[in-house]
């Protein structure tokens, strides 16, 4: 057997984003022996990046709202392929979740008589967001990770998991990875093991994902056995940053619209008035002075098009882009200087303001951002039991962006930070009671270990073979270009062949150095679950053949209702591992009690 | 409760090897300036104002010239053998017979030498720890202001009140400069002007201090119960932000009240009346 | 598993040079976006040079690496682009790449700075010299081993509220402000590493918690539901004394705390309070004010 250090856990979590920290001090609070295992060091996850808030229905500011309204705006906001029991449970639990960081020392805005303020976002009836300026997410992440280092949590730092292991029966028994910062290869044993990896954004060249968001925890779910759901809807965020290079896919916060800011091609022209799709017609200005007059009153004007759900703007961002008509990097134009005062701007938008400045050296008091989509949130992911986030092989649980369900097909702004908060605690709950009831401790096959292993130091063996920064830019532009924002069949046919490819490609990597901190290597082990997650995203683009969310496809423009009953399931079944078949199926979402039914009828 | 017990020194590896080049600093700008600059001025400071401090005459302009102006090192002039006109009504010290401002300077002084800015200041000027940032400190052992002497640093909220004990001298003095002794009446001259400013940039150099903003408000825990010490907290906190350029400016304009004093009381230049 | 510590990579192998040598010409590595064509003999492009410290534990050298540039480049996009063309290796610590995560955290020219902020068009003309963290130890190359900061971390005395119900506790914004500057803190550790105290003298590190903690202690001292007292704590453990406040660490700061103003003289005054001014222990052996348990504060709240 390879050589390897051991560490024997009750439960361990793999990610230190808000959803694994919390499931860790859930875990640790109940008495178990806990480790928290992270790619990075603790406290970088890309939790930090959230800037908007965390929605949750405390009432402070509109007392009417409840965790009923909050139920169907994310239902609504999800196109209801959400599951309706996480999305019951999260706007219910929200709430203490927020007032639990409270206690361990999170300072939230306050309202005039002292509670937790909450601001207005998209999709949300009522003010529902609690935050800290536009940096809610750096402060959810620094708080829980102050609770979890007081808690004496054991944390494995820059520490990459390659692969789950099993024990004869198919339980999930531990993991297998290596020290980034050594090489050198780590073992654990664990009764329970949760994932909370994240998002899959480095898949995609344009992304506002940090550098770990690779995908680590769906694949490895996948190559566990466990399902995977609604892999097709991924989020792009219309308005990121297009130039310099530097800061492609950073993003631009949906608040410069919503104060003032106008969508404009290189024409000059305020073209979303163009992309005024039949079902938002209604309630959506089509003149310029309607849409500026919309601003100062929103009772008897329509709201501007700029302003169009975020998938509606992106499709047309793309258009735009497509027919010529876009800015000298690729984007499109977004204007706010030309339409509100330089104090205004400076006041309203902050780190908007300092991110342009700082970065681009673009005065946005003075002069137009160009701007364009970017691959942003992945609704899709691990499907687990809405109760105990249990995945569908024993002893395996997820929680965060890497749990499928909750979101449907797009997700609310806001909605992220709650859905850690409240399925982080339970994915730690329900690992913890799994852990307490699991009498046999767990034990991995050493040859699984020996498989992994040598699979993973494989690059080192070779020379002079394929870069895996080559590979990884390949698979990124195949990803950006062919399952974007706007998708096809006959493109995503391409898109599978291109992904077999680039497999065969990494299967001749070669990397030169040590194992220390080498970069080119620990690509090179990132890589594998890229291409799996990629691979699942197109499977999924292609089997779903409607538009709905965050999925468009150019060939079925329209969402179709029976599909808005199904799920698309994905798991490897007879063969297990990097590399395998992946097998999709539809199944029926489950039945709503009508009680809830009735909930999403009021208010239409 | 206080969490002193239970808690160790800090597990922490000794001696490790460092990566970089082995060099002072890597830094290719003018870092140097600074810490030159402050160790040029302070000197010139300290040296004028030992020569003025021992020169012991010409810091008083009086009724000859129907003038009432003192010099700053000079005031109050509690001593024995203080010139006519400058003496004060309170003499406490009439054995004393060297110069009088050896009794006034050690007020000031230990204000400024306690002082939060002018700490960093000399630190980084004449000690060299460190020169500048990201700059190899001059000195093999530290210990901080964590022994004696300098942990008498602690101190300095005491002179901080001293400091405004002579503020409030010093104010007295600005008004007494608008008399014009032996011509009759109220009128300003250059050296009424001289003395207002000095005093206006000593109070706006002690109340910006460190120690003020604590005193009056920064020490409590909650603002919101509070408000009377929040207002004057926030009052006081703009102006600690300019508390190094109020440092810099009282410490020139002080000695340049004294030279302004000097020279008319030496006859050299005259005090011209403005209105 | 035995090569777990491997050799530096042999910086030569990529036609990179060690400092002070001409910059050698690289082979055209074949069409593509990425493709490095090296300047040397047609200089029309202009090009960037950036040199790099390379090395671990053993040892290391600054190391030239050239570069067709970019517009609007970071120095974080330059070093990615070596990592792709010339250096696979090169080791360097980074997540958000937006100023949000404190990853990068280097020395640029000397100056401790986030690579992901530092614009190449601001710098001055010529190679531009990237060094690892000088405070810490090395891992390899840019990489340094910063887990100093996490065992201080670890002996923060807790947030220790009383105890309340969900959603009972009250505090107004002005309350809250002074604690949001210090929790602005992105934990990049460069004030941490700009300060003398540990830099120059490393047996300070059993002893000294830094300006990353002592903003943390400030923000707790000043967190208007806490009942912790940590004043003894930093005077005799955390070296609060040790600092001579010469404000390098606000000096470095990337999200603009004034770290020395508001949070180190604060705690050093409040260090006076509890352990120097006889006036204030006086008052506070008339008065009888002592700190409270938390179940004092909730049954009698202020």
């Amino acid at each position: 057997m390879a050589e390897h250090e051991t560490h024997r856990y009750d439960v361990i979590v793999i990610g230190a984003g808000g959803a694994g920290l919390r499931a860790a001090i859930e875990a640790k609070a109940r008495g178990l022996s806990t480790a928290l295992v992270c790619k990075s060091l603790l406290g970088k996850a890309h939790t930090v990046m959230a800037e908007g808030g965390v929605a949750a229905a405390m009432g402070n500011v509109y007392p009417e709202d409840n965790w009923q309204v909050h139920f169907r705006d994310t239902m609504r906001g999800g196109k209801y392929l959400n599951s309706w029991r996480m999305a019951q449970l999260h706007a219910q639990e929200a709430p203490d979740r927020v007032y639990e960081l409270e206690a361990w020392g999170a300072l939230f805005d306050r309202t005039s008589d002292g509670r937790i303020t909450q601001r207005d976002f998209g999709g949300h009836r009522y003010a529902r967001l609690a935050h800290v300026g536009d940096r809610t997410g750096l402060e959810l992440i620094r708080t829980l990770q102050q609770k979890a280092v007081s808690s004496d949590i054991d944390v494995f730092m820059e520490c990459k998991i390659l692969r789950l292991l099993h024990d004869d029966s198919g339980t999930v028994s531990g993991a297998v990875g290596y020290w980034r910062p050594s090489g050198e290869a780590v073992v654990f044993e664990a009764k329970a093991v949760v994932l909370a990896t994240g998002s899959i954004g480095r898949c995609y060249t344009y992304t506002s994902n940090s550098w770990e968001s690779t995908g680590d925890g769906h694949a490895m779910a996948l190559w566990a056995g466990a399902d995977v759901i609604e892999m097709e809807c991924v989020q792009f965020h219309p308005t990121g940053m297009v130039w310099p290079l530097s800061v492609r896919g950073l993003l631009v916060t949906e608040g410069v619209r919503g104060d003032g800011g106008a969508l404009k091609n290189s024409e000059g022209r305020r073209f979303m008035f163009d992309y005024i799709p039949e079902m938002f017609r209604e309630e959506t200005a089509d003149t310029e002075e309607e849409a500026d007059a919309w601003y100062e009153d929103h009772a008897n004007n329509r709201r501007t098009p700029d302003l169009l759900p975020r998938d509606e703007v992106a499709r047309a961002i793309n258009s735009e882009v497509k027919a010529g008509r876009g800015s000298p990097h690729g984007g499109v134009f977004l204007d706010i200087a030309s339409r509100r005062s330089p104090e205004y701007i400076r006041r309203r938008l902050p780190s908007m303001y300092h991110q342009f400045m700082e970065l681009a050296g673009v005065d946005i008091t003075a002069e137009a951002m160009e701007v364009g989509p970017t691959c942003h949130y992945m609704m899709g992911g691990v499907r687990v039991d809405p109760e105990s986030q249990a995945a569908t092989v024993p002893g395996l649980f997820a929680a965060g962006e890497v749990a499928g369900g909750m979101h449907g097909a797009n997700r609310l702004g806001g909605n992220s930070l709650s859905d850690l908060l409240v399925f982080g605690r339970r994915a730690g709950a329900g690992a913890s009671d799994f852990a307490e009831g699991r009498d046999q401790p767990p034990s991995a096959d050493p040859s699984q270990v020996d498989a992994v292993l040598a699979d993973a130091l494989a690059p080192f063996g070779r020379d002079g073979g394929e870069n895996p920064y080559d590979i990884h830019h390949d698979l990124q532009s195949t990803m950006q270009s062919l399952v974007g924002i706007i998708r096809t069949g006959s493109e995503l046919e391409e898109a599978l062949d291109k992904l077999g490819e680039l497999r065969e490609r990494t299967a001749k990597m070669s990397v030169a150095g040590g194992r220390a901190y080498n970069p080119a290597w620990n690509l090179a082990t990132d890589l594998p679950s890229m291409l799996t997650v990629s691979t699942a995203i197109t499977q999924g683009a292609l089997a779903r053949k409607e538009s709905r969310g965050g999925h468009t496809r150019d060939d079925f423009p329209a969402p179709d209702p029976e599909l808005g009953k199904l799920n698309f399931v994905q798991r490897q079944t007879s063969e297990r591992g990097d590399g395998a078949p992946i097998h999709i199926g539809p199944e029926p979402l489950s039945e709503m009690p009508a009680e809830l039914r009735e909930l999403l009828e009021e208010g239409h | 409760m206080t969490t002193l017990d239970n808690t160790t020194v800090t597990p922490v590896v000794i001696g490790a090897p460092r990566g970089g080049p082995d060099a002072p600093t890597l830094r290719q700008d003018r870092w140097w300036i600074q810490p030159l600059v402050t160790v040029t001025v302070l000197t010139v400071f300290v040296v004028y104002s030992t020569w003025a401090v021992f020169v012991n005459k010409d810091y008083y302009v009086g009724i000859a010239m129907h003038r009432d102006l003192i010099s700053p090192f000079y005031s109050p002039c509690i001593a024995g053998s203080c010139v006519a006109g400058a003496k004060g009504t309170a003499i406490v010290a009439n054995w004393w017979r060297i110069t009088p401002a050896l009794i006034v300077i050690g007020g000031p002084l230990g204000f400024r030498l306690t002082c939060y800015y002018y700490r960093r200041a000399y630190y980084r000027g004449f000690w060299q720890s460190p020169p500048n940032c990201a700059v190899a400190d001059g000195h093999r052992r530290y210990t901080g202001e964590s022994r004696f002497p300098l942990i008498l640093q602690n101190v300095h909220r005491y002179f901080f009140l001293i400091g405004v004990f002579f503020n409030v001298i010093l104010t007295i003095d600005a008004v007494m400069a608008f008399r014009m002794p032996g011509e009759g009446g109220i009128g300003v001259s250059v050296g009424t002007l001289v003395l207002c400013v000095n005093a206006i940039l000593l109070w706006l150099y002690s109340v910006s201090c460190h120690a003020a903003r604590h005193l009056c408000g920064g020490h409590v825990r909650t603002f919101s119960t509070h408000p009377v010490r929040y207002r004057l907290w926030k009052l006081l906190t703009p102006l600690n932000g300019r508390h190094m350029q109020f440092a810099w400016a009282s410490l020139i304009f002080v000695a340049l009240t004294d030279l302004y004093v000097r020279l008319v009381a030496s006859g050299t230049i005259t005090d011209p009346k403005l209105f | 598993m035995t090569d777990a510590m491997p050799e530096p990579t042999p910086a030569g192998a990529w036609t990179a040079t060690t400092t002070g040598a001409e910059v050698a010409a690289l082979d055209d590595a074949g069409a593509g976006p990425r493709t490095f064509e090296p300047g040397p003999a047609e200089e029309e492009e202009p090009t960037v040079t950036l040199r790099v410290w390379r090395g671990d534990p053993s040892g290391g050298d600054l190391v030239d690496y050239t570069l067709p540039s970019e517009e609007g480049e970071v120095v974080l996009d330059v070093v990615h682009r070596i990592q792709a063309t010339l250096a696979p290796d090169l080791a360097c610590r980074w997540n958000c790449k937006a100023g949000k995560c404190g990853s990068c955290s280097s020395e640029i020219n000397g100056k401790p700075s986030l690579m992901c902020m530092t614009r190449v068009d601001e710098l001055p003309e010529g190679p531009i010299t990237v060094t690892p963290m000088r405070t810490f130890p090395i891992l390899r190359d840019l990489v340094t081993d910063v887990s100093f900061n996490y065992e201080v971390a670890r002996r923060v005395p807790a947030f220790a509220p009383p105890p309340a119900a969900p959603g009972d506790y009250r505090m107004q914004q002005v309350d809250v402000e002074r604690g949001q500057e210090f929790r602005k803190c992105i934990e990049c550790f460069m004030c941490q590493d700009v300060c003398h105290v540990i830099r120059d003298h490393e047996d300070n590190k059993r002893q000294y918690a830094g300006p990353r903690f002592f903003i943390r202690y400030a923000e707790l001292e000043m967190h208007p539901l806490d009942t912790n007292d940590r004043r003894e704590l930093l005077r005799q453990r955390m070296g609060l004394g040790l600092c001579n406040i010469t404000k390098c660490c606000t000096e470095v700061c990337p999200e603009h705390i004034k770290i020395t103003d508001n949070a180190i003289i604060p705690l050093k005054e409040r260090v006076v309070d509890a352990s120097y001014d006889p006036v204030a222990w006086l008052g506070r052996k008339i008065l009888r004010r002592h700190k409270r348990s938390p179940e004092e504060a909730a049954a009698h709240p202020r």
